[in-house]
């Protein structure tokens, strides 16, 4: 008999993945009027017409909205991959708009850990290399860091796999060693791309737990999805309708509760039917 | 330590993909090590030209007799080239000689008891051992003496002693020449020298191997100027004073020799050519300019190996390109996760600038081991060859069979400095391309 409740955290252990508080008082991210827009030929593509929204330190948030929607594109900028036509956005204390493209790599570096659909682990790095990554662009690179990383590995309970490569892994283990990655640099707040869009049902299960946790842990969390099951587990949804803000819902803590408990009893069906 | 870390890496990426990364190695590899050969053969060869070419010595005039065409000869018996007149008129006349010395060669056939050798019979004085380079193996050179008074003695090249008198010493001993019924005594042995080279059509090769010397006096007095010889049935016959004068010039006022080697060919010049403007029967012969001339056809095979070799250098520096771009395209999402993560340009473009230069430095540093190997290789090569087929190894060029060839060590900084230079920027094309890519789009690509 599986015990649902334990499921994807039973060999996950704590300490390294807690937070060190970036205390500014000022809300992790905050948005003010961010619009994009495109020039596709002669047309121009309104993708973001004045999005604004705040996310205080230790928020849960899904992103939802259907294709279309903007929805990618404020991905791209809360990512600091791509740049806003006009707006402001802070991370923290600072505007990184208009920050010129090196400039927000080492945004990206220092402030922000990714989290995509489709893992994005190096090939050819082990598991520990790849967690390091993002400290490597910032020439930190030592036994102190070498340690954080076998230790963010074994929170995320891969500590007999330090030395495989991601081929040797699982979905759900390579996401778990994406998740180690995004928390090495201890950034402003974790980006999740679908995180659990490639996994099986049991699989995302884990993964939504190990968020849980990071969240309860006090991790800032921004996460896109298209899927009503995974945004049911944030604390807060906010949907997005042609480039607009179409609503920004908080999830109340019992229905919260309730998307958990209702995921368990699927995996739970799904393992009875299995047997 | 990033660089540290980034070198190491780099190897990683190479090592993750040997076969890729050796056939690139491969392509600068060939290209140094054709840079390094081929200098080093065509060195070897044009060595041995130089050398051949210093023998005849730098500060020596060379007036020859040519053999004019049978049209302008008349009369039974063919009568043309140097005459003893001239000979008197050179040395009468030209201020900068130190020595002159008359040559008359002759085929004969010298006998002793059963054994007997073809060879030239040379009349000669003392001076031609030294201008020459003979050297003495037993016995001594012709002496003024017996110039003066025309004795019957000879001196015996090596091969000719040798063959003649396989089994006795030769000295005092008497050959025998048939056709002028006479006796020579032995006063000498030379050593073995080995046969000068031709040089263009001015001057034909020389062998000393078969050679007898005896004075000229003596070979003026016993045999005169006539000579015949019997070729396919029929007799021919020459009247002929002097084969070959060999000048010697001297330094003169504040001129060195060699300076003054062209003035005095140029009065030479038009000294003897006048008396023999009729036949065109004689030819001044100046080493110096062929020297000259050798350095500069030197010179040229060093350009073409090194122009080969650098073709073949570029063409390995487009195999890095091509093989950068692959290797770019292929990780283009590794870019992708790299930018995000933090990388900025400069990081990507530095990432695949140390593949770069890991591949051509290692694959430079192969050329130049390998390159040393090539000299070895060569012997070798001639080694199969002449033990194949002996009769295509004796019709190559004396230069190739006979050159050693020597690593000319400017052309390996030549040859790395244009390694690593085509395959840097073959690198670098790529690497800006890699770094200049959206991270969006990169981390889309498949």
């Amino acid at each position: 008999m599986v015990d649902p409740y334990t499921i994807g955290t039973s060999n996950i252990g704590t300490t390294a993945a807690a937070p060190v508080s970036h205390a500014t008082g000022a809300p992790a991210v905050s948005i003010r009027e961010l619009k994009k827009s495109y020039v596709l030929k002669s047309e121009t593509v309104h993708a973001l017409r004045g999005v604004s929204f705040d996310v205080p330190e230790g928020d849960y948030v899904a992103i939802m909205g259907p294709s279309g929607s903007g929805k990618s594109t404020l991905l791209n900028l809360l990512g600091c991959l791509d740049k806003p036509t006009s707006g402001n956005f802070f991370l923290g204390s600072d505007d990184v708009a208009q920050m010129s493209d090196d400039d927000l790599a080492d945004i990206r570096s220092r402030r922000i850990g990714f989290v995509f659909q489709s893992y994005n682990l190096i090939q050819q790095y082990t598991v520990v290399e790849n967690i390091q990554v993002p400290l490597y662009y910032q020439g930190r690179l030592g036994p102190a860091e070498q340690k954080r990383a076998i230790d963010l590995a074994s929170s995320v309970g891969l500590a007999e796999r330090l030395d495989h490569r991601p081929m040797q892994l699982s979905g759900g283990q390579q996401q778990r060693v994406a998740i180690a990655r995004s928390l090495m640099n201890d950034p402003y707040f974790i980006l999740a791309d679908e995180a659990t869009g490639n996994l099986d049902s049991v699989t995302t299960e884990e993964i939504l737990s190990l968020f849980d946790r990071l969240n309860s842990e006090g991790r800032t969390i921004i996460m896109v999805t298209h899927e009503d099951e995974v945004a049911a587990r944030a604390k807060r949804v906010v949907r997005l309708r042609d480039g607009l803000l179409a609503s920004d819902r908080i999830n109340s803590e019992e229905s919260r509760e309730e998307a958990r408990r209702r995921q368990h009893e699927n995996i739970l069906a799904l393992a009875q039917r299995k047997l | 330590m990033v660089w540290l870390r980034t070198w190491q890496l780099g190897v990683k990426s190479l090592l993750l993909h040997p076969l890729r990364s050796g056939l690139t190695m491969l392509g600068i590899l060939i290209g140094v090590w054709a840079v390094i050969v081929l200098t080093a053969i065509s060195q070897g060869a044009s060595d041995v030209v130089q050398k051949q070419i210093e023998s005849l010595g730098a500060n020596t005039i060379i007036v020859r007799s040519i053999k004019p065409p049978a049209e302008k000869l008349t009369g039974r018996a063919a009568q043309y080239g140097l005459k003893r007149s001239d000979l008197e008129l050179i040395i009468a006349n030209v201020p900068t000689i130190e020595s002159a010395l008359p040559i008359r060669e002759i085929r004969r056939q010298f006998t002793v008891g059963d054994n007997s050798v073809d060879g030239r019979l040379v009349g000669c004085t003392p001076e031609y051992a030294e201008v020459n380079r003979l050297t003495i193996r037993e016995g001594r050179f012709l002496a003024d003496a017996d110039d003066l008074t025309a004795d019957t003695v000879c001196v015996l090249a090596a091969q000719t002693a040798d063959r003649l008198f396989p089994f006795e010493d030769p000295l005092g001993k008497r050959i025998y020449i048939p056709e002028s019924s006479d006796y020579y005594r032995v006063v000498g042995v030379l050593k073995h020298r080995n046969a000068s080279a031709a040089i263009g059509g001015s001057l034909d090769s020389q062998d000393f191997s078969s050679d007898v010397y005896i004075p000229i006096k003596t070979l003026r007095r016993r045999i005169g100027d006539m000579v015949t010889t019997r070729r396919s049935g029929q007799f021919e016959t020459e009247i002929m004073e002097l084969n070959q004068i060999t000048l010697q010039v001297a330094a003169l006022g504040n001129l060195s020799a060699v300076e003054n080697v062209r003035p005095t060919a140029a009065m030479v010049e038009s000294l003897i050519k006048p008396r023999h403007a009729a036949l065109q029967d004689v030819a001044v012969v100046v080493p110096l300019e062929l020297l000259e001339q050798a350095r500069n056809l030197r010179l040229m095979f060093l350009g073409i190996g090194v122009l080969i070799a650098c073709i073949s250098l570029v063409v390995g520096g487009i195999g890095i390109m091509n093989i950068m771009l692959a290797s770019v395209t292929e990780r283009t999402r590794e870019i992708g996760i790299r930018r995000a993560l933090g990388a900025k340009r400069k990081d990507i473009v530095r990432q695949f600038l140390v593949e770069t230069i890991v591949l051509s430095f290692s694959g430079a540093a192969l050329g130049i081991l390998l390159g040393f190997l090539g000299p070895p290789m060569y012997y070798g090569l001639l080694y199969v060859v002449e033990t194949t087929s002996p009769e295509k190894f004796a019709s190559l060029p004396e230069a190739i069979r006979q050159a050693e060839p020597s690593i000319v060590y400017a052309t390996i900084p030549l040859a790395v400095g244009i390694a690593v230079t085509v395959g840097l920027i073959s690198g670098l094309y790529p690497a800006i391309r890699a770094a200049k890519m959206n991270p969006i789009d990169a981390l889309r690509h498949e």
